[in-house]
């Protein structure tokens, strides 16, 4: 099982959602979130003084999927949340020991 | 169906019979029932203007709170709640007797402290009268919550409330508008016009304000070690629109309203009022548009409150077209006023000092500049006497006030309270507890002691990415 975070453009996750659905992804939680990377914020100007805001507002797609399916949910968001332009955001990979569905007590790929 | 008809020829027999039984109408009896008509009509027209210069309490308070933090949010409710009740038994009791009453001096008035120029089955204008200017009072005292915001005791800003209402305000009032009841004031006498009052009740209420920031001293992260302003962002734009949308609609109480009498005044009142206000709105747009290169919301709005106080004192005396170079004036003027009082370390949340303190002197001097009759140096003397006059009362007597407010019960919160939010520390409550609300303060760069949180559970998690 892997587990892939995608941090991407909030006004990306419809697209995004759609897109996963499609390739067979049957769930997914989303996470507000604010940070940056080589984007560094932007400039806000309040009653006549410039700031800078440095964290700026993504959506954090958390996904988990059976280790086959996971290059195909990498690519999907890849190409969906892309816009070309500097903060589209990262996707971050890694390996999962372990899922449980509460309701059932399943474990491994028949929990997720 | 029958019995419609028999009650309708009844009524109609009733009307005749009741026409046939009048005296026949004289000369003598159409006029009294003339003047009753008008008196009535004025009546209506002043207490309607009052519930809508009332109306404008609620307009404050949304500018003041929406260009304010949301931890600060009920503390604002209820700086506003009790300006206008405190303010209104202030005024009941001490304020509209040294406004209004009886004065050999024309200092102060003498009489009528508690109301008592009414009498039962006496003539009731002096209720009419006193609820308009009730409101009023009200008004001059409310616009200094706003500078004072997110900072200031709660205790020690009811102590202000009422001195303001009771004793500052009305003492000034008296000088300018004493005789529009039984008083007579100095300044009135000398030919000042301040028709709604840009000097009488805004001027009075933003040097109050100055003097009020001045004391407090900045909100905690304002201005850093190396001069540089940081903003504090308000937290609801939306809100602080809407209060400058009410606040527009109350002026077409607050100046129209002015007249106390329904005749056909109103209408250009009306209309200059307006004319301004646009006006200012759309010069402070462009103003801020071509400084920042963006059109600002912050200062289009302080813009069209800008015009309204300027156009508050000429209203009734200058034609509309100088009615839209009163406001325009005031609409560029405020920006400067407010990136002025910045620069020189004034913390205003919601300019309340360059809107009314500012804006009102301009307003009041250009009654004598662009006076309908022509221009006159003694006229526009007269006014420059009485904005200074105003200065040189408001200014000093709250300051000393709000200083010794501050040697006796406090008039700022400890910093730690500052950092919390004056909702918890001061009224225990949340304005938005099912909401997510950060407050960045002026630590817009990330977390620190400006980003306290009203709760510490959020719904929401604040993860940063870092590449």
């Amino acid at each position: 099982m892997k587990k892939i975070e995608a941090i991407i453009k909030p006004f990306k996750l419809d697209d995004v959602k759609d897109a996963l659905n499609k390739i067979g992804v049957t769930g997914m939680t989303i996470t507000e979130v604010k940070g940056f990377g080589r984007q560094r914020g932007h400039k806000e100007i309040y009653r006549g003084a410039e700031y800078q805001v440095d964290f700026v507002p993504k959506v954090q797609i958390g996904i988990v999927v059976d280790t086959g399916l996971s290059d195909k949910v990498v690519d999907v968001i890849k190409q969906t949340a892309k816009t070309g332009k500097i903060g589209d955001g990262k996707i971050f990979i890694s390996t999962l020991e372990e899922a449980v569905r509460i309701r059932t007590g399943e474990t491994g790929a028949s929990a997720i | 169906m029958k019995k419609v008809i028999f009650t309708l020829l009844i009524l109609v027999l009733n009307f005749t019979l009741a026409w046939a039984g009048d005296e026949p109408a004289t000369i003598e009896s159409n006029r009294t029932a003339i003047d009753l008509v008008q008196t009535n009509a004025d009546y209506v027209w002043t207490l309607v203007a009052a519930a809508l210069v009332f109306f404008m309490q609620a307009g404050f308070a949304m500018v003041e709170t929406g260009f304010t933090r949301a931890k600060n949010a009920i503390n604002i409710m209820m700086k506003n709640l009790m300006d206008f009740s405190i303010g209104t038994l202030g005024f009941f009791a001490i304020g509209f007797g040294l406004m209004f009453g009886e004065s050999a001096t024309g200092w102060f008035g003498t009489t009528g402290f508690f109301l008592s120029d009414f009498k039962v089955d006496g003539d009731p204008w002096v209720l009419a009268f006193w609820m308009f200017q009730v409101v009023f009072a009200a008004t001059a005292a409310t616009i200094v919550s706003g500078a004072m915001a997110e900072r200031t005791k709660f205790s020690g800003y009811l102590i202000y409330s009422f001195v303001i209402s009771a004793l500052v305000y009305p003492i000034f009032g008296g000088w300018a508008w004493g005789g529009l009841f039984n008083g007579g004031g100095w300044l009135e006498k000398l030919g000042f016009i301040d028709f709604a009052g840009s000097t009488v009740v805004h001027s009075v209420g933003g040097w109050s304000a100055l003097a009020g920031a001045i004391v407090l001293g900045p909100r905690m992260g304002k201005y850093t070690k190396d001069g540089r302003v940081k903003p504090i962002l308000g937290h609801n734009m939306p809100l602080a629109a809407l209060g400058v949308f009410i606040l527009w609609l109350g002026w077409f109480g607050f100046n129209p309203g002015s007249t106390t009498a329904a005749n056909k005044d109103i209408a250009m009142i009306f209309v200059n009022t307006n004319l301004a206000a646009a006006a200012g709105c759309i010069l402070a747009m462009l103003a801020s548009w071509l400084k920042f290169g963006k059109p600002e919301i912050g200062m289009s709005l302080n813009g069209a409150l800008a015009g309204l106080v300027a156009i508050t004192s000429p209203c009734a005396t200058v034609t509309p077209g100088s009615a839209i170079i009163i406001g325009a004036v005031a609409g560029v003027l405020v920006m400067f006023s407010v990136l002025f009082f910045d620069k020189i370390r004034v913390d205003d949340p919601v300019g309340a000092i360059s809107v009314h303190g500012v804006c009102g002197a301009w307003g009041t001097l250009s009654a004598g500049i662009f006076a309908i009759d022509g221009l006159s140096l003694s006229v526009i003397g007269v006014q420059l006497l009485g904005i200074v006059a105003c200065f040189l009362w408001v200014f000093p007597t709250t300051f000393i006030m709000f200083k010794l407010i501050a040697k006796t019960i406090g008039l700022r919160v400890s910093p730690e309270e500052e950092l919390e939010g004056l909702d918890l520390a001061e009224h225990a409550g949340n304005a938005y507890p099912d909401f997510e609300v950060s407050s960045y303060g002026g630590m817009v760069t990330g977390s620190g002691p400006g980003a306290a949180m009203p709760q510490p559970a959020l719904a929401t998690s604040k993860q940063v990415e870092v590449s």
